[in-house]
């Protein structure tokens, strides 16, 4: 227990800023407790995250996954991923979509209640990438589903992809 | 009259091209299942299975089998008429991970594997889904594989489990978290998993096909998108085959490159499953610290190598970029910290007695089922079968930097606990090694197009297992057939074995110690 207490105490805090919504510009809302608020003030609580890996080489679920580490700290600023569509705000949708995974994506977004957001994450996802549309793809997410914004990259950094959450929930933010 | 397999094996093997000593051997029907025997009985494994369609060239279809012995690889292959319904003899019988590989080959190409007597032949599709036609197979050379077919969706029939209070919880393909896609259809009675059912495939993306209507030269790039988590193993495997065919030889710079990035692929996804498996047990502080661990990584992967993720660092003659001046430096240092850090935590992982208490004896592979069912890599390791292709059959730079084969007994969640701890100290020692060694010179050697009709392969022990990429050049500079193999496919139905008599909420804990590849799996 003494190891463990001495290890957080000399790790600290390793957050670091949320990255500005365009490179270059000054952020609009850079604060995370900032954008935790008003996370709050429109929802009410956490925004809600479903990913579904749609058919990915498991590239994009690594980067994913990365957003939860001390760095990124995606919690912190007030976004949850969730296990249930039904508890979801936002559909995060990785990889081209397989026809074998069509019907399962389909059935995840119909489970999301309504309003819904939905991003298409990776090179895969946007365009269906390398592996475009054939007998066993059906190429980006936008060809089965409305598509709010995408994130290209192979796989995409976490940055990139927490720049694209806060670019598809302004629009929520500012009504607010 | 037929020959006896252990005269058939002694005959004259052809050499075949590879990064490792590996022959290939010509079957006809009765030899293709006693060399099978005979094979098993002198330990060798099955490495994977592929067919193609060669009807256009001397109207056959064949079958391929490369088998990984103590002398190296031997591929067997196998050509049968191309009447109605084409047909080999199973190998199931006697390598039972060869089962889901024939459904597979039998989905893509519709040749079948004929079961003995006794044996019940298993022809649920295993890729196809319903996606496309059953009568339509798509590696066929006459089926065009850009073409879209609307999904008729089948039922799959699972076998069940039957008796008083026995019950199923299906699980998948859409898990809870940020996770691949599969089925998984536990039969439970009250807790406790009595039968575990697989169903994978979800993530086809006609990879086989797709190699198809690339050129030699950008092959590297689909093969590192097999399975994203060992794209360094998979775009080198590639790079491997191709070099082999063509004889190139990769410059010794670039070779020492593509092990450091290959080592660093090994310790990103350690370190990464160290920390989820902390956090499956109720450990959330092990996650927390692991994954900075592997984010330190990852940034210091983005100066040395240029990306975080290295899925096009690997390509045909050398390396995509070289090494800024700086990087060892920041190498060394991340080196230190990282030994110093996982020591730390390896301590406090030992001396947590809740920790140890879901570890141990959960998830048990016993080192008999382990062996007769051919495990690979590291839960083959866990569960006491040295195998390690850079120990065992060490490609360069393996074959003059020399590393271990880290080797654990007891088979369970702990064993492989144990087995990543052990082998991120090895990966660390062996990668300062490499940086000792790392002379100058050129990243990048020029790969002519090969001559077609020419079968390679290249076989490199990823942090998982051995990845197994077999490449047959068309005319041209284009690739005729690539088979990629994952070694997820040796070891998924591993698990179903492994969770047996364990309770329902430990399948998580013990899917994570194993840590397939689905997309690697279903190509």
């Amino acid at each position: 227990m003494w190891n463990t207490l001495s290890r957080m105490w000399k790790t600290g805090l390793l957050t670091e800023q949320l990255p500005v919504l365009q490179p270059g510009l000054q952020a609009p809302l850079p604060e995370r407790d900032h954008l935790q608020s008003q996370l709050l003030a429109v929802l009410g609580r956490a925004l809600c995250i479903r990913h579904v890996d749609a058919g990915s080489c498991n590239g994009c679920e690594l980067e994913i996954q990365a957003l939860h580490n001390p760095y990124y700290n995606l919690e912190g600023a007030g976004i949850h991923f969730v296990a249930s569509p039904r508890h979801a705000d936002l559909l995060l949708v990785t990889g081209p979509v397989s026809v074998n995974m069509e019907d399962a994506l389909r059935r995840t977004y119909d489970a999301i209640p309504a309003p819904k957001l939905v991003m298409a994450i990776g090179d895969c996802g946007a365009c269906g990438g390398i592996f475009g549309t054939s007998y066993a793809s059906r190429g980006g997410v936008a060809n089965i589903l409305p598509v709010n914004t995408t994130v290209n990259g192979c796989p995409p950094t976490p940055t990139a992809i927490l720049r694209g959450i806060l670019e598809t929930v302004r629009p929520v933010l500012k009504k607010a | 009259m037929t020959l006896q397999p252990s005269a058939f094996l002694e005959h004259p093997r052809l050499p075949l091209p590879a990064n490792l000593s590996a022959t290939r051997i010509c079957a006809d029907r009765e030899q293709w299942l006693n060399c099978a025997e005979t094979l098993r009985e002198s330990g060798a494994r099955l490495l994977t299975l592929w067919g193609a369609d060669d009807r256009d060239r001397d109207g056959h279809f064949r079958i391929y089998a490369a088998y990984l012995g103590r002398e190296g690889v031997l591929m067997v292959e196998h050509a049968m008429e191309a009447m109605v319904g084409p047909a080999y003899p199973s190998l199931a019988a006697i390598f039972p991970v060869a089962q889901r590989m024939q459904r597979a080959i039998h989905d893509l190409l519709g040749i079948a594997a004929e079961e003995g007597p006794g044996n019940e032949a298993d022809t649920r599709g295993w890729l196809r889904h319903g996606g496309w036609p059953e009568t339509l197979f798509p590696l066929c050379r006459d089926v065009d594989g850009s073409r879209q077919h609307p999904n008729v969706s089948a039922p799959y029939p699972f076998v069940t489990v039957e008796g008083s209070g026995v019950h199923e919880i299906a699980v998948g393909p859409v898990h809870a978290g940020t996770i691949e896609p599969g089925h998984f259809r536990f039969s439970v009675v009250g807790e406790k998993m009595l039968r575990l059912e697989a169903r994978l495939g979800y993530t086809h993306k006609g990879v086989a096909k797709l190699f198809e209507t690339m050129p030699q030269s950008s092959g590297h790039r689909l093969a590192a998108r097999i399975s994203g988590d060992s794209a360094v193993a998979f775009s080198w495997a590639y790079c491997a085959a191709l070099e082999s065919l063509a004889g190139t030889i990769c410059p010794p710079r670039a070779t020492l490159l593509r092990a450091l990035a290959l080592e660093h692929e090994r310790l990103a996804n350690h370190l990464g499953d160290l920390g989820a498996l902390g956090n499956d047990a109720g450990f959330a502080f092990g996650l927390t610290h692991f994954s900075r661990l592997k984010e330190d990584l990852l940034r210091i992967n983005s100066i040395a190598f240029g990306a975080r993720y290295l899925l096009d660092y690997a390509i045909p003659g050398g390396v995509a970029v070289d090494f800024p001046a700086r990087a060892p430096s920041l190498l060394l240092n991340l080196y230190s910290e990282l030994e110093t850090s996982v020591a730390n935590l390896r301590s406090i992982y030992d001396e947590h007695a809740g920790l140890q208490d879901r570890f141990r004896g959960t998830g048990r592979l016993e080192q008999s089922i382990a062996g007769k069912l051919g495990a690979m890599g590291l839960v083959a390791r866990a569960s006491g079968i040295a195998s390690d292709l850079r120990v065992d059959h060490p490609w360069p730079p393996y074959d003059r930097i020399a590393t271990k084969c880290i080797l654990q007994s007891t088979g369970d969640v702990a064993a492989r606990v144990q087995v990543r701890f052990d082998e991120v100290y090895e990966s660390l020692r062996f990668c300062r090694a490499l940086l000792r060694q790392l002379p100058a010179g050129p990243i990048h050697a020029l790969v002519p197009d090969v001559v077609p009709y020419q079968l390679g392969l290249g076989i490199i022990e990823s942090w998982r297992g051995p990845v197994l990429i077999s490449l047959e050049t068309g005319p041209h500079g284009s690739i005729r057939r690539c088979h990629a193999h994952d070694s997820s496919w040796q070891n998924w139905p591993l698990i179903e074995y492994a969770v047996i008599g364990d309770i329902v909420p430990d399948f998580p804990l013990i899917n994570k110690s194993f840590n397939l590849s689905y997309s690697g799996q279903d190509g």
